[in-house]
């Protein structure tokens, strides 16, 4: 039951080439790229303000979007069946920047782990907003550009400090967030985030305000330089060549192995198929001598 | 002995007769002169292009430098350049050689089935005899039977030399006893007074170093390399190679504070062990042995991101979830001269259970 | 039966002995002192039968020549030496970290020396490529009852295979003294401790002392290049002897019999087949090295008993026992100053003792089941032995679920799933879904086994829908080709035995006996017979017996597509 004439099943010549539908597609998502971005208001003129102005305005941004959980003044709010939202007294700007700049806050729904989302508020008015946690009591503040960057530093310096910061890594924050900062999982659900499109600002917070489930790395835990030197690490494995190739997710054996078998014994199966195949049958009879055709 | 009747084949129920091997069916290559010459063609091309990614495998590992030393153009579309150039044109030279053989066998080689009578497995039955008879023959004229002294001494002889074989590994590692087991497995290098240092720096630590919810990963002082010999403390044994190794696989601490509120002392975690909410840990997963850290601030919950026992450091180190059976062992804490130092040793034995480990 | 038509020859004259050329000379020199002559003319033409999945072993046993060439390869810059030096190599992140030898003289091979990572990936994707083709050819073996008599040795010869290989790429993957290698042999050295009475004593003699210590490395080094290499190269041969020996099974089809093999010689078409898939398996190991970075220990940095990673998993072959392990709950017994760890000991060292003896003794059992002791060289399609096959299936999913669990963190993570209730789910699932499977499977197996006897008595279905006068509908089936037909009923369906046949040949009914005929007929008590010769006729009686009256059209659907002429135009009209 051999099928002799494979041409019969050849394709029409008129047939689309493969390529064509994916091409159109791609023309529709730049156009509606091109028209969105049209359409979107330019961002709007900073202008500086004084402290309690901004005090101010964050107090209002926050009686809108945070005091239905934190509370009126931001003395945190616990219900009965244990939903709240925790007292900001005393978390510091620096929490209010890490938690709503990274649009873990406005929470959609009280849950044992924040979601990043969309940053629902701009720079100012997280700034605003911070203020105005700042002001309830104190707390660490957002850290400067020169504290979570070497640029202070010589070049040997630097690479000293990368060193250490890969040894820090990987003896304080690995066990969470994997070798790779590809984040890992937590217990009941949750997980540990992975570092990789986080702000070298966001994950220096994040250690200092231990958003979360995530323990406290305050100053007197890491220095503020070997902080940097953890930041500065992580941006330097970022930058490396993949030198092996790509990377599979840096998830360690388990993608490996996925890997191993689907494209590994996969491909290999299918040169096994190829190999054991028949190949095309001639509807002519042999020749002795085998003429032209 | 099988009935030699087991060893034919099964015989097989056909209510269908057998309809013989089809007729050959030949290849547009074993009649067409043209498809032949293309088959050949293609053939040969794949060889040739083979031999193309080997020339150019070796111009890839002259041509392009591998660390940044030595020349400028080390990645390639984030690769490591000269790895890929390399894998790459080493892959496709191995290739190319396959799938041209394939091609070839495919195409050009005679493709007719052939039929071979197979044999059967086992030996004739005369051949079984003959062997028997040899064996018999052989055993009879050693005398093994008649003679039991010979053959028991002899046996007993290399019994006996087995002996010298399996002592002589003795010296492989240290035998297990008591007194061995108890300078091993059942100590770690924390005693009274010990610093508690920070993990990588290696500096100690005050009370007021750690905020609510800090956790730090900690060694005992003399387990984190100093950087200069006046950086070393008096008394202390700063420990390398090996031995540091051994003695960090059992000392490894972690160090939490919490709400003092939130803790439940207990006889295996007493009040006393603790300042301030500040609670130390052992390190090493009583499972299996991995170092732990995966803590959660809020629940004071540890995770073991190898087997995922998870231990609740507020309540004595109890097990809430996971393979592990025994509780965390806790370090008793408390502070000298401004820093955390330990009162004594862990008050059993850190990391994986053992037969002989004597757990209440 | 007829094998008239099966040809011995490749249809061309032997090639006569021309002219002493220098081919003849050189085999002549050789022959004067090897002798070989006598040995090769059987084997030189050797037949063996074509089908995909007879190559998978071949995958294992190239993947095996690639991962001995990579490896003497390693060898030359490897430094097997825990011996403790401050690394000052390429590598930015790590300059002026103290590590082992082993870990800096790894970090050379792969930023120092040119085409070292390449070398070191494709040893590393050979070893998973290894262990995975031995599984997915044990697993072809299994399904098409190719263990059967006189193979039970060869079985078991592959069953070492796998446990030697799976205790190489273990030893391979310690070597490195990286973050990962080092806690995978932190969990082998805590499991070893836990093991009943000796464990301290295997564990110290092992590491030398208290884990890690310093000669854990080479040793393991030795274990690695030498003593296990060794041991599968040797039953490699052994295995490769009996294969040759035996000849290799074949489907059962038109021409192939109990009696003969079916195929191709070993030269030219096998030696071109074979030798091109080395070439291959070895093109696709480079690319995979080339393309995709295993074990990055750049990253792991090296090894220190104080850290850790998640996904700290063991290479995906150690993802069952880490599976068992993960799930086990925390039970363990005190009792008069000593300690049991059933969470370790079980999962650790008992179970899979048990999973592979289980699958090592399974031709043993279906012998004894089924009774048979006659020869086998004709295979089974799965599901010619539901059963078996179920078992299998059933064994797979145990594995799957195992390895899932073994990686339970990295779904969690992936699928945002509960960590927790993947345990849960497991410590239930593997016990519950295997056996679900099982039935399931089995269940399929003879829904199958019924579908090739309805073909064979009833014909296939041609997809011609016909309309009778009153209206109905009804699908017109035609018989199968001869070949097909005969392909359906050459392999042979284990038959179950009735208890009444249990008796022995002295018509003593022992308990045993008894016992036997009840399991028979538990495993095979459901199984289809195939159609015998007097229903294939009848139905192909009846089948034509239809066609004669269905206007005498052959129906092979084109008197229905519009543009042929069909009587009774006028049914179509509107």
């Amino acid at each position: 039951m051999r099928l002799l004439n494979r041409s019969a099943g050849r394709v029409s010549r008129l047939r689309r080439g493969p390529l064509a539908g994916l091409l159109v597609l791609l023309l529709g998502l730049m156009f509606t790229g091109a028209l969105y971005s049209a359409f979107t208001p330019a961002q709007a003129e900073k202008a500086s303000k004084s402290d309690d102005e901004l005090i101010q305005e964050g107090r209002q941004l926050f009686l809108v979007g945070c005091s239905f959980c934190h509370g009126q003044n931001g003395e945190g709010i616990t219900s009965q069946n244990g939903q709240y939202g925790p007292s900001l007294v005393g978390v510091g700007a620096a929490s209010v920047d890490f938690q709503v700049g990274t649009g873990r806050m406005p929470m959609q729904q009280p849950g044992q782990q924040a979601a990043t989302k969309d940053q629902a508020y701009s720079q100012d008015e997280v700034d605003a907003l911070a203020a105005y946690v700042a002001s309830l009591g104190p707390g660490p503040s957002i850290p400067d550009k020169a504290e979570y960057s070497l640029d202070n530093l010589s070049e040997d310096e630097q690479r000293e400090a990368v060193v250490r910061g890969g040894q820090l890594f990987l003896t304080n924050c690995t066990a969470c967030h994997n070798f790779d900062g590809s984040g890992g999982a937590m217990p009941e659900g949750k997980t540990a985030p992975s570092l990789k499109n986080t702000s070298d600002k966001h994950i220096y917070e994040a250690m200092l305000t231990g958003p979360q489930q995530m323990d406290v790395f305050s100053n007197g835990n890491i220095a503020p330089e070997d902080k940097a030197a953890i930041i500065a690490y992580l941006n330097s494995i970022e930058d490396n060549a993949g030198y092996g190739g790509f990377s599979l997710g840096g998830l360690g054996p388990v993608s490996e192995g996925m890997f191993a078998w689907i494209l590994g014994i996969g491909g290999l199966v299918g040169f096994a198929y190829w190999i054991a195949a028949h190949s095309t049958r001639s509807e002519k009879t042999e020749h002795p001598e085998g003429t032209d055709a | 002995m099988t009935d030699h009747h087991d060893n034919l084949p099964a015989p097989v129920d056909e209510p269908i007769a057998n309809p013989g091997l089809p007729a050959h069916e030949p290849r547009p290559t074993d009649v067409d002169k043209v498809a032949e010459k293309r088959a050949e063609r293609q053939v040969a091309t794949f060889f040739f292009l083979s031999m193309a990614c080997a020339v150019l495998f070796v111009v890839a590992y002259y041509g392009i430098s591998l660390t940044e030393e030595s020349g400028d153009n080390t990645t390639f579309a984030g690769l490591g350049a000269s790895h890929v150039a390399l894998g790459v044109t080493l892959g496709l030279a191995l290739m190319f050689i396959g799938i041209g053989i394939i091609q070839w066998a495919r195409k050009l080689m005679a493709d007719v089935e052939i039929a071979e009578m197979r044999h059967p497995v086992a030996s004739s039955a005369a051949d079984r005899v003959e062997t028997l008879a040899a064996l018999n023959d052989g055993l009879e004229e050693s005398g093994i039977a008649r003679r039991p002294l010979v053959r028991n001494s002899l046996l007993g002889a290399v019994g006996f030399v087995g002996i010298p074989l399996i002592v002589s590994f003795t010296d492989l590692g240290p035998v297990a006893t008591p007194t061995v087991r108890r300078n091993t497995l059942e100590k770690t290098v924390w005693k009274e007074g010990t610093r508690v240092v920070r993990d990588v720096t290696g500096t100690p630590i005050k009370v007021e170093d750690l905020e609510i919810g800090d956790l730090m990963n900690c060694e005992p002082e003399g387990l984190v390399p100093v950087h200069s010999e006046e950086d070393e403390r008096e008394g202390v044994e700063y420990l390398e190679g090996a031995e540091l190794q051994s003695a960090k696989a059992k000392a490894a601490l972690i160090l939490l504070r919490m709400e003092p509120k939130d803790q439940t002392f207990s006889e295996r975690s007493p009040e006393n062990w603790s300042i301030h909410g500040i609670v130390a840990y052992s390190k090493i997963c009583t499972h299996v042995g991995c170092p732990i850290s995966l803590n959660e601030q809020q629940s004071h919950h540890l995770l073991c991101p190898c087997h995922q026992s998870t231990f609740d450091l507020a309540d004595g180190g109890r097990v809430v979830f996971g393979p592990a059976a025994r509780p965390l062992p806790q370090l008793p804490l408390t502070v000298e001269d401004g820093y955390l130092v330990a009162q004594s040793d862990f008050r059993e034995p850190v990391g994986p259970s053992y037969w002989e480990r004597d757990s209440k | 039966m007829s094998t008239e038509s099966v040809a011995t020859t490749n249809g061309k004259t032997a090639a006569t002995a021309k002219k002493q050329g220098k081919g003849a000379k050189v085999v002549g020199w050789a022959d004067d002192r090897l002798g070989l002559a006598t040995v090769a003319k059987k084997n030189i033409r050797k037949i063996f039968p074509d089908h995909w999945s007879f190559m998978l072993g071949e995958i294992a046993l190239w993947s095996f020549v690639v991962l001995l060439i990579t490896g003497v390869f390693l060898t030359f810059w490897f430094k097997p030496s825990m011996g403790e030096i401050q690394y000052m190599g390429s590598y930015e992140q790590l300059k002026g970290v103290h590590m082992s030898e082993a870990m800096a003289s790894t970090l050379d091979i792969s930023f120092d020396v040119r085409g070292g990572l390449l070398m070191r990936q494709m040893h590393h994707w050979a070893a998973m490529l290894f262990i995975a083709a031995m599984l997915v050819h044990m697993a072809r073996v299994f399904l098409t009852g190719a263990f059967r008599k006189p193979r039970e040795v060869n079985w078991l010869i592959g069953g070492l295979l796998i446990l030697l290989g799976i205790v190489e790429g273990f030893a391979g993957y310690s070597l490195p003294d990286d973050l990962l290698s080092g806690t995978g042999l932190r969990i082998a050295q805590g499991m070893m401790q836990a093991t009943p009475v000796v464990g301290t004593y295997m564990s110290f003699f092992l590491f030398g002392g208290e884990f890690p210590g310093e000669i854990i490395i080479p040793r393991l080094y030795m274990i690695h290049i030498l003593l296990v290499p060794a041991l599968i190269l040797a039953l490699i041969g052994a295995h490769m002897l009996l294969l040759v020996y035996h000849k290799h099974t074949q489907w059962p089809g038109p021409g192939r019999t109990e009696e003969n093999v079916v195929g191709f010689p070993m030269l030219p078409v096998y030696a071109a087949k074979a030798g091109g898939f080395f070439f291959i398996v070895f093109g696709m190991t480079a690319l995979m090295g080339a393309l995709m970075t295993i074990n990055p220990v750049w990253k792991y940095g090296p090894y220190n008993p104080s850290q850790v990673t998640a996904g700290s998993q063991p290479d995906w072959y150690m993802g069952i026992a880490e599976g068992m392990l993960r799930i086990m709950p925390g039970w363990e017994t005190h009792l008069w100053g000593l300690t049991l760890s059933w969470n370790v000991f079980i999962p650790g060292l008992m179970m899979p003792v048990v999973l592979l003896g289980l699958v090592l003794a399974w031709p043993f059992l279906e012998a004894w089941v089924t009774g048979d002791r006659r020869e086998h060289h004709l295979l089974q399609r799965p599901r010619e032995a539901p059963s078996r096959t179920a078992f299998l299936v059933a064994m797979m999913t145990l594995y799957g679920l195992l390895w899932a669990a073994g990686g339970n963190d990295v779904l969690a993570v992936l699928f945002h799933l509960n960590l927790n209730h993947i345990t849960y789910f497991m410590r239930i699932g593997v016990f519950v879904i295997p056996v679900i499977v099982f039935f399931f499977v089995r269940r399929w197996c003879i829904s199958l086994q019924r579908h090739d006897n309805e073909m064979l008595t009833h014909g296939y279905e041609s997809g011609v829908i016909n309309r009778s006068p009153e209206g109905g509908y009804s699908e017109r089936h035609l018989p199968l080709s001869p070949d097909h037909a005969y392909r359906l009923t050459a392999g042979d369906r284990v038959k179950a035995i009735e208890e009444s046949d249990a008796a022995d040949a002295n018509g003593v009914r022992g308990k045993g006996n008894t016992r036997r005929a009840k399991l028979s007929q538990a495993l095979y008590g459901h199984d289809v017979d195939a159609p015998t010769a007097e229903e294939i006729e009848d139905g192909r009686r009846h089948l034509e017996h239809d066609l004669d009256h269905d206007d005498h059209h052959s129906a092979d659907g084109h008197q229905y597509d519009g543009r042929h002429e069909v009587e009774g135009e006028s049914l179509r009209g509107h």
